[in-house]
């Protein structure tokens, strides 16, 4: 369009030559530039993609692991009916993770978009900081903290403000509390970036309208706060509800998730196709939540937010 | 017919009026369908292509053909350099360096690089796998696999280590316990030497259990509720429930299997949790009072870590007595310097240097004189479980050996869903 009225002026030579040139490298561009991060996801993303998929389907010996393709469809209703159990646990303990996230994680990015002054930068660095530790060692220190007669513990044990055979270790709890404290940043960052491009004077045309603070936050902030909400959930959920490290650690007999099942299909009976099978269907179940939830919240923005 | 007839009749024809009212394939249609049979295809025949060949039976591949023969050991030279992988503490440690291994570069010149990467058989093996398969070197000259797990006896049943050159072990023939000369799985130890063995037995903290531990019955006693530590390993949950009720590991049937199974499912509501080696955390942390447990690890927390009050015991019914072997993987680099090392070990001056540290079970007697006259310390040297007494070696038992694939996967099936589930 621009063109097309610039070579209307008087005086003025259309620059063919050099626009068309010019509409050429626009056009090669975007696809020079995506080129790397295209390479990146064929070859980390989706080869291993095609070939778990591929493996999901065949018939491996557990010992020499010669597999060859028999379009074995009966794994998947096999290992759903086997482990549905499982199943249900990770996406309660993954999901109870991530609102316990999310109700301690929104006033932590309100505070730190709306009071947070000067410091912002100072106070997200905090946030993130833990994240220069190993996350299996942060999750070993709480199965020390939380030991039967640690700190917490032994010490309300010897007030006798606990029953002796108090224990949280080994404990749903447990496993959902490590979870939650390991991704609160995931759930933090998203939120904290919707919160701070929220503008000011909208607050201040809402106030002049007198609405209530309470109203301003119910009908002006948590609304333009959703992309940042959605994100946050995304971005939690999904690695918490294939997390296998918090359960392994802090968690006892019957706090088994999905993400150990396969861990053991894969290193302890070496049986691959039923391995591929079972991170096939978390996947598959994901994509699916996934996607009803992005209709539900319709949020088209998303994308500006991860 | 004549054309006005046809012409007439054009109208009344049903694949006229088809032809005029719906969309004719065109060779848009055709190139679009045969685009999507041949994508559908291709996501087919790749998803197919992606199956892999697995390993070739023993001995039929020319890459091992002629490795470790007398020939092909005369050829070795001697090089300066050995990689030797080991599991975690399990070689003696002095401010962060290890005297024995010093001592050997002093000798030999060889320098060894020594790494801990192993904690758990089956995902090591799974980590050299592809580079064995592929027919490479793995990066270690040495490596230290169980016996009571499956990857030893896959490594020598592929044709993946070396054999040994017999010709260089005057230490190993002279000073090696019987305990581990001419094992079940290594017969006339073709690939494997010993690097220490040891108990999975039962130990205790003294400052909650007062009464002396002697049964593994004490691991289904419901007064400890909550405080009791099992394994989450299926070789050897599924062996202690064996013992438990008396049946011998090694000549178990999988009716037994499943016998040990059942008892096991009693006992899980008394279990604190299924264990790999972080047990030894929760029995530092009084998180359990009572566990299954692997003989050195609690010698070590009592004498060197500061937990006097954790004590091992071997239990009346009987424990289970595994080898950790060292073996040489195909294609080693350094293969001659592997052998002058791990024959070294079994000089007793070396042994005992390592065994002062470790207190799991000597593979050489003999140091323990040294140890008791020379490093002064009866605690080890006067320790049933490093140098197993009469009484102790009666009370040993040994693991099943998996005969193939079906019966490790029946054994897995059987005890995996007592600790996962």
């Amino acid at each position: 369009v621009e063109q097309h009225v610039r070579a209307d002026l008087p005086g003025v030579a259309p620059p063919r030559r050099e626009g068309s040139r010019k509409r050429f490298g626009q056009r090669v561009a975007p696809y020079v530039l995506g080129a790397p991060a295209g390479l990146w996801l064929a070859i980390f993303f989706l080869v291993p993609l095609v070939t778990m998929l591929s493996l999901s389907l065949q018939t491996c010996d557990p010992v020499t692991l010669a597999c060859s393709m028999t379009w074995n469809f009966a794994e998947f209703p096999q290992q759903i009916s086997t482990y549905s159990s499982e199943f249900v646990r990770s996406i309660a303990y993954g999901g109870a993770a991530t609102v316990i996230d999310l109700i301690v994680a929104f006033p932590l990015a309100y505070w730190i978009a709306f009071y947070g002054g000067k410091r912002k930068n100072f106070f997200l660095l905090m946030l993130l900081l833990p994240f220069f530790v190993s996350f299996v060692i942060r999750t070993l220190a709480w199965s020390f903290i939380l030991s039967d007669s640690g700190i917490i513990f032994g010490t309300l044990k010897s007030w006798h403000l606990l029953p002796e055979s108090y224990h949280i270790l080994s404990t749903g709890t447990a496993v959902v509390a490590g979870i939650a404290y390991n991704f609160l940043p995931f759930t933090a960052l998203p939120l904290y970036v919707a919160l701070e491009r929220i503008d000011h004077r909208v607050l201040e045309a809402a106030g002049d309208l007198y609405a209530t603070k309470a109203r301003v936050f119910l009908k002006v902030i948590l609304p333009l706060a959703v992309p940042g909400i959605f994100a946050a959930f995304l971005l939690t959920f999904v690695p918490a509800a294939g997390d296998f490290v918090n359960a392994s650690i802090l968690g006892g007999p019957g706090n088994t998730m999905i993400g150990n099942v396969i861990q053991t299909r894969f290193l302890v009976f070496n049986d691959y196709p039923s391995a591929s099978a079972l991170s096939a269907i978390l996947m598959g179940v994901m994509l699916v939540g996934i996607f009803a939830y992005s209709k539900i919240l319709g949020s088209r923005t998303i994308e500006e937010y991860i | 017919m004549t054309d006005d007839h046809a012409n007439r009749d054009l109208f009344s024809d049903p694949s006229f009026l088809r032809g005029l009212t719906q969309r004719r394939f065109t060779r848009r249609d055709v190139l679009r369908g045969v685009g999507a049979g041949a994508g559908t295809l291709s996501v087919a025949a790749l998803l197919a292509a992606c199956g892999t060949k697995g390993v070739a039976p023993a001995g039929s591949g020319a890459a091992n053909a002629g490795i470790g023969t007398a020939d092909w050991w005369a050829k070795q030279k001697k090089t300066d350099q050995l990689n030797f992988a080991n599991w975690p503490y399990y070689i003696d440690t002095s401010h962060g360096k290890h005297p024995s291994l010093e001592d050997f570069t002093k000798q030999t010149g060889i320098d060894v690089n020594y790494t801990e990467p192993i904690d758990d058989n089956t995902s090591f093996f799974a980590k050299i796998r592809p580079q064995l398969q592929a027919g490479q070197y793995c990066g270690y000259d040495i490596v230290v696999l169980t016996n009571n797990d499956a990857p030893l006896s896959q490594m020598i049943s592929f044709g993946w280590g070396i054999p040994l050159d017999h010709s260089k072990m005057p230490n190993f023939d002279k000073y090696a316990s019987p305990l581990v000369t001419n094992p079940s799985w290594d017969p006339g130890n073709k690939f494997t030497m010993a690097w220490q063995s040891g108990y999975t037995c039962i130990g205790y903290n003294t400052k909650y259990i007062k009464e002396p531990i002697t049964s593994i019955q004490s691991l289904w006693d419901p007064k400890y509720k909550g405080k009791i530590g099992m394994m989450g390993i299926a070789t050897e949950l599924g062996s202690f429930g064996m013992l438990a009720l008396g049946i011998d590991p090694a000549t178990s049937t999988p009716d037994d299997w499943q016998k040990a199974a059942d008892k096991l499912e009693q006992q899980k509501p008394l279990v604190r949790s299924y264990y790999d080696q972080s047990y030894i955390h929760a029995l530092k942390n009084e998180d359990i009072w009572i566990s299954m447990v692997w003989s050195g690890d609690i010698f070590q927390a009592a004498t060197y870590q500061g937990y006097p009050q954790l004590k091992a015991v071997i239990p009346t019914d009987g424990a289970m007595f595994w080898t950790d072997n060292m073996i040489m993987p195909l294609y080693a680099q350094n293969p001659a310097s592997a052998m002058t090392y791990m024959d070294s070990v079994y000089d007793p001056n070396v042994a005992a240097e390592i065994e002062d540290y470790n207190a799991y079970v000597c593979p050489v007697p003999s140091a323990k004189e040294i140890i008791l006259n020379d490093l002064k310390d009866p605690a080890v040297a006067n320790n049933p479980t490093v140098f197993p007494d009469k009484t102790v070696e009666s009370r040993s038992k040994d693991y099943f050996e998996f005969k193939n694939s079906q019966e490790l996967t029946e054994w897995n099936n059987t005890f995996v869903p007592i600790f996962q589930g």
